[in-house]
């Protein structure tokens, strides 16, 4: 018999009890790892914006639209490789709650910028060539089944009618960071529909993002943009991709602290469940932790017996609540609409503070049946009566 | 082991207390006792005469307050806290009244459990418990988990694991306290075997006439003073 079995067969000794504080741990390690996966996944989305993009747009606010020729006088800066404008449409494939990003791009271009999106050349080719062309990201592929060929007709609503397009290209994610959720289609599609029915609408952008190339300084780049537009109608304002990402996510602050109290709370349940649980567990073998001393047992033995059993207990809930965890991102990422979270998948950080957290709580939950264990003198224990 | 002045356990001057709500209750008055090496030693009294304190503290379970006891040569009040957890591993084997065996072991780890404490080879531990086992004549309730054994066979068991490790000295709290009138005489034969046949230092608490008359000698406590009683 080895220590280890002594403890194993100590947490088989209430198997409806310690099956329960098991089952506690893993829904509380799965919520906690629920949590940390929502915030790694906003995260993601600034992660994966380069600093070496540039965004600009109007400088009162992203919705108000900036003129087409800005997009040329943009392009002479120095420090500029290439650039790609941008006009969010929006519109209703099939259902409201259908949501993905859809934008009238420059297809010769957004490739260029936007290198962690993969698009084959043959695809890339049909796509360039044939005006009511689109590409969409293999996650929405997946969700709608839609395949190269298709027909997909919107709805629109900033830009009123129907739209139709032809499925040329299905772009793939340079790794799980990146959005598989956009629609790109010809911003000339665009701008020719509004020419014909709104013509007040039409050679009007939404954004550029403008690529900068190798040793660029982002900020001086962004400044000269900016300096360009001063005191006209239309001022710009420049930015790198990742701080757009970090401003627009600032205005979700509030949600994420709360977030990360609630996570806090969590990891507070688990050492309440478990620790309860330790407690009771040392308190009713008073009388044999009193004869294992007797029989000359030290106090590092007796600490290995218990915390011992609490770190098992709680790496056996945890090992079920990192399984659990990964079945409920599954359904979470099938059932949350896109918009809300575009990418979203357990960061290899979540996996390692989850199950360290919780093998650290069951050393912790140990520690005061640890104390008092040993605090208590053997012939009191010898005469506890539970 | 040493033993000083032929006593394998020498006693001298001990004195004992508990306080309740800051009140001294005196246990143990001035007590003195020699056991010689190879004695059978039961202790008798009334309740609260403090026969199992001063069985404590001959087992190093228990500090006296004022005092020595020395168990072969040693004077074990004088060790430290885990000097004496390693002592009484090496030197004391114990039997307590409920036996005190876990019930989620069986009675062959039972009574492997004080081997967890020794550096054996894991064939000579094998070996130690067998002896054991077969010494009390359970060898064929290895696998029996206490909850599965009668009062009489778990007691057995609690000697076997009382001798695996072959102690200098056994000491036995009220061992048929809690046992049928059978099982108690087999218990008794057990324990008066060891004494005689392997010549085991046995100091026992009882209250049991019966069992203290397979004892050489019989002390009395009273009110925490001791009245010999010698038997041949």
């Amino acid at each position: 018999m080895s220590v280890f079995r002594m403890i194993f067969k100590n947490t088989l000794r209430h198997p409806l009890r310690n099956f329960l504080t098991m089952l506690g741990i893993a829904v509380a390690v799965s919520a906690f790892g629920l949590l940390r996966t929502v915030l790694t996944s906003w995260d993601a989305a600034i992660e994966v914006a380069a600093v070496d993009r540039l965004v600009t747009r109007d400088a009162v606010s992203f919705i108000f639209p900036m003129p087409l020729a800005y997009a040329e006088k943009i392009e002479k800066v120095k420090g500029i490789e290439t650039l790609c404008f941008f006009n969010w449409f929006q519109g209703v494939y099939k259902d409201k709650q259908n949501f993905f990003p859809r934008m009238a791009v420059q297809p010769d271009r957004v490739f260029s910028v936007y290198p962690e999106y993969i698009l084959s050349p043959t695809e890339l080719e049909a796509f360039e060539k044939e005006r009511k062309a689109c590409v969409i990201g293999e996650s929405i592929a997946q969700q709608f089944n839609l395949k190269l060929g298709d027909q997909m007709t919107i709805e629109g609503d900033i830009y009123p009618g129907n739209w139709d397009f032809i499925i040329r290209g299905i772009y793939k994610r340079r790794d799980e960071k990146v959005d598989g959720t956009q629609m790109f289609f010809h911003w000339d599609y665009l701008n020719e529909r509004m020419n014909q029915v709104a013509p007040g609408r039409a050679n009007q952008i939404g954004w550029i993002v403008a690529k900068l190339s190798p040793g660029a300084n982002p900020a001086a780049v962004a400044d000269e943009i900016d300096n360009q537009f001063k005191n006209s109608s239309t001022e710009t304002k420049s930015e790198t991709e990742r701080s757009f990402n970090q401003s627009f996510f600032e205005s979700y602050s509030a949600i994420f602290t709360a977030i990360r109290i609630v996570s806090v709370l969590i990891i507070g349940i688990i050492l309440l469940v478990l620790g309860n649980t330790m407690i009771m567990s040392t308190r009713e073998r008073t009388q044999e932790y009193a004869m294992l001393k007797t029989l000359g047992f030290s106090g590092q033995n007796l600490i290995s017996f218990i915390a011992g059993e609490s770190i098992l207990l709680s790496f056996i809930g945890a090992m079920i609540g990192i399984v659990l965890l990964y079945l409920l991102v599954q359904v979470v990422s099938a059932v949350v609409p896109k918009q809300f979270f575009p990418v979203f998948f357990i960061a290899p950080s979540t996996y390692i503070i989850t199950f360290s957290a919780a093998v650290a709580l069951g050393f912790l939950a140990a520690l005061q049946p640890v104390m008092t264990t040993l605090k208590t003198r053997i012939v009191d224990g010898l005469r506890f009566i539970g | 082991m040493a033993s000083m002045n032929g006593a394998i356990i020498q006693v001298n001057n001990v004195k004992k207390s508990y306080y309740r709500a800051s009140i001294e209750i005196p246990v143990l008055r001035n007590i003195s006792l020699a056991v010689p090496d190879g004695e059978f030693l039961a202790l008798m009294g009334p309740s609260g005469s403090g026969k199992t304190t001063l069985l404590n503290l001959v087992a190093g379970i228990d500090r006296p307050d004022a005092g020595e006891v020395n168990v072969g040569g040693i004077n074990i009040a004088a060790l430290g806290e885990s000097e004496l957890a390693q002592w009484r591993s090496r030197h004391v084997g114990f039997i307590f009244q409920f036996y005190n065996l876990l019930p989620v072991l069986t009675a062959y780890e039972n009574v492997e459990l004080p081997l967890l404490l020794t550096k054996l080879p894991k064939k000579e531990k094998k070996e130690h418990v067998e002896f054991a086992m077969n010494l009390v004549g359970l060898s064929d309730r290895k696998e029996n988990r206490p909850s599965q054994l009668s009062g009489g066979q778990q007691q057995r068991v609690a000697i076997a694991r009382a001798i695996v490790t072959d102690p200098t000295i056994i000491v036995a709290d009220e061992p048929t306290g809690d046992l049928d009138k059978i099982s108690a005489a087999e218990v008794m034969m057990l324990l008066n075997r060891l004494n005689t046949e392997f010549k085991k230092t046995i100091v026992m608490v009882t209250h049991d006439q019966r069992a203290a008359e397979k004892a050489h000698k019989v002390l009395h406590l009273d009110k925490g003073d001791l009245e010999p009683e010698v038997r041949s």
